[in-house]
């Protein structure tokens, strides 16, 4: 029975991706993405991974893909323009044909039928998923995460320098 | 088989109990709106009005469905659906009391904050499906509006999980009890302050209703709904504030808990179910957004965005550094 709900949703995420890159209002499209990420969601937690598939619906449903509608609705697009949408390039469509293709081989050739390392999945119940990732992001990666706050701030910074400039001009 | 149909009996019982509590909140706010504007409130259908919610609810659910022609009908239709499914959601991680959860999971305060971040696109679908000028622009103000303070939200939140170091809203509830004072909200008084406020506008109540404010925009996004499909977005308005009195009793005032020096002074207070307690908490919250509601004047939309950007974001954020200081120096 698990099994079944899992292949649901995997084979619902290709099919979802494949609407959401087809539709012609760009306001569905957005839409399915949306419905695509909480596909994502799920199979995180098939995973065991409850606080990724929470963060995954807060930031990428939640906070990134409004953006997106925003954003949208600014630039007034009820429809995209009526422009030939795919490219008939062979030589674009068998790079991306490989490339996709030596991703899944990369993918099957790294499966192992054990995992030997120090997070199994004991540990990570016993700890709790939540905790795991905390520690392992603070202490292993914590020079990671600082330059990666670093790198959110500069934008910040600029933004709110750009929004003063404005206000002085029209002042 | 048997675990199923538990499930399910509590579920029913849960929604049940909600539903009605959330029918008579509107009959309560009628009266207590009515009595501080030294009026008698609804006093014809039944005694002292007391049916008066049913009376509602059946006119409401037998008027004519509108749908306007020009409208994205499917996006109309699923846009009350949304919001509603993704707020009645957070009643399965709610703990009513000590054993009485429908889901324990170990991430039910970020499950809460999910699936409200979901819930703001059937306010922004409901805008952008009405095809009118008013509806769209109400809902871009109230998808920006709730968008905004759910960040002062999370950030009075992540106070408490710093605090008592879990996610699981039934240990936070336990690691609130063991603190000699019992509950979170004086310790944490900013983040308190900061999590009524940005409660009240995550659930576009008064004094941030702006959907409200008719002179403005009509009645934002819900301009071009009627009949049902209204009363699914009042409906969900109401569960929403319950899903925030319960996170509020949960979170800041000791959920189905009282303090430890109170049940020393007077022990026979044990013997009260926990969810009596909890009851009071929540319907004094309710009553503080009644309260309010008979009270205070509405913002503007600028001063709104202000006091969630310049005020509540800045008090969360030093009301975390405080909590996190203190944690530092006292474990």
């Amino acid at each position: 029975m698990i099994y079944l709900i899992f292949a649901y949703f995997c084979l619902s995420t290709l099919g979802i991706s494949i609407m959401a890159l087809t539709r012609k209002n760009p306001v569905h499209a957005v839409l399915w993405l949306l419905l695509l990420f909480l596909h994502v969601a799920v199979i995180y937690l098939f995973l065991n991974a409850e606080f990724l598939a929470m963060v995954q619906v807060i930031v990428y449903a939640g906070a990134i893909l409004v953006m997106f509608l925003f954003t949208l609705f600014l630039l007034g697009a009820r429809e995209l323009p009526k422009k030939k949408r795919y490219t008939s390039m062979i030589e674009g469509r068998l790079l991306i044909g490989l490339s996709i293709t030596a991703t899944i081989l990369a993918v099957f050739s790294s499966i192992k039928a054990k995992y030997t390392g120090k997070y199994t999945i004991k540990y990570i119940q016993e700890v709790g998923n939540t905790k795991a990732i905390g520690v392992m992001l603070f202490n292993e990666y914590s020079l990671a995460v600082l330059i990666l706050g670093v790198i959110l701030l500069i934008p910040m910074i600029a933004v709110s320098v750009l929004a003063w400039r404005r206000r002085d001009d029209t002042s | 088989m048997i675990e199923f149909l538990i499930m399910l009996i509590k579920t029913t019982v849960v929604f049940g109990i909600v539903l009605t509590h959330v029918a008579y909140t509107t009959y309560a706010e009628r009266k207590i709106i009515g009595r501080a504007q030294a009026r008698m409130g609804p006093m014809e259908v039944g005694p002292h009005g007391l049916l008066q919610p049913i009376a509602d609810f059946i006119k409401i659910f037998f008027k004519e469905d509108i749908i306007p022609v020009k409208a994205e009908k499917l996006l109309f239709q699923i846009a009350p659906l949304i919001v509603l499914v993704f707020t009645m959601i957070n009643l399965t991680v709610i703990p009513f009391d000590k054993n009485f959860i429908l889901a324990d999971i170990n991430v039910g305060l970020l499950f809460i904050l999910a699936s409200a971040s979901i819930s703001v696109y059937g306010i922004i679908l409901a805008g952008w499906a009405s095809n009118s000028k008013y509806s769209f622009l109400g809902g871009l103000r109230s998808a920006s509006q709730v968008l905004s303070y759910e960040i002062a939200l999370g950030l009075s939140l992540a106070g408490v999980v710093l605090m008592a170091g879990s996610l699981n809203l039934r240990d936070i509830v336990i690691a609130q009890h063991n603190t000699a004072l019992g509950v979170y909200a004086i310790p944490q008084i900013i983040g308190f302050v900061v999590f009524v406020i940005s409660a009240f506008a995550e659930t576009n109540r008064a004094p941030f209703d702006l959907p409200e404010a008719e002179t403005e925009l009509v009645a934002g996004y819900l301009t071009e709904y009627s009949a049902f499909r209204y009363a699914l977005f009042f409906l969900a308005e109401y569960v929403a504030m319950y899903i925030m009195a319960f996170l509020c009793a949960l979170c800041f005032l000791g959920g189905w808990t009282i303090p430890k020096f109170v049940t020393d002074i007077l022990p026979f207070l044990e013997k009260v179910p926990g969810i009596i307690w909890f009851a009071i908490k929540v319907y004094a919250f309710i009553f503080l957004y009644i309260w309010v509601r008979a009270t205070l004047p509405r913002y503007r939309f600028d001063q709104l965005l202000n006091i969630g950007w310049k005020v509540l974001i800045p008090a969360g954020i030093l009301n975390i550094i405080i909590i996190a200081i203190f944690k530092r120096f006292t474990s």
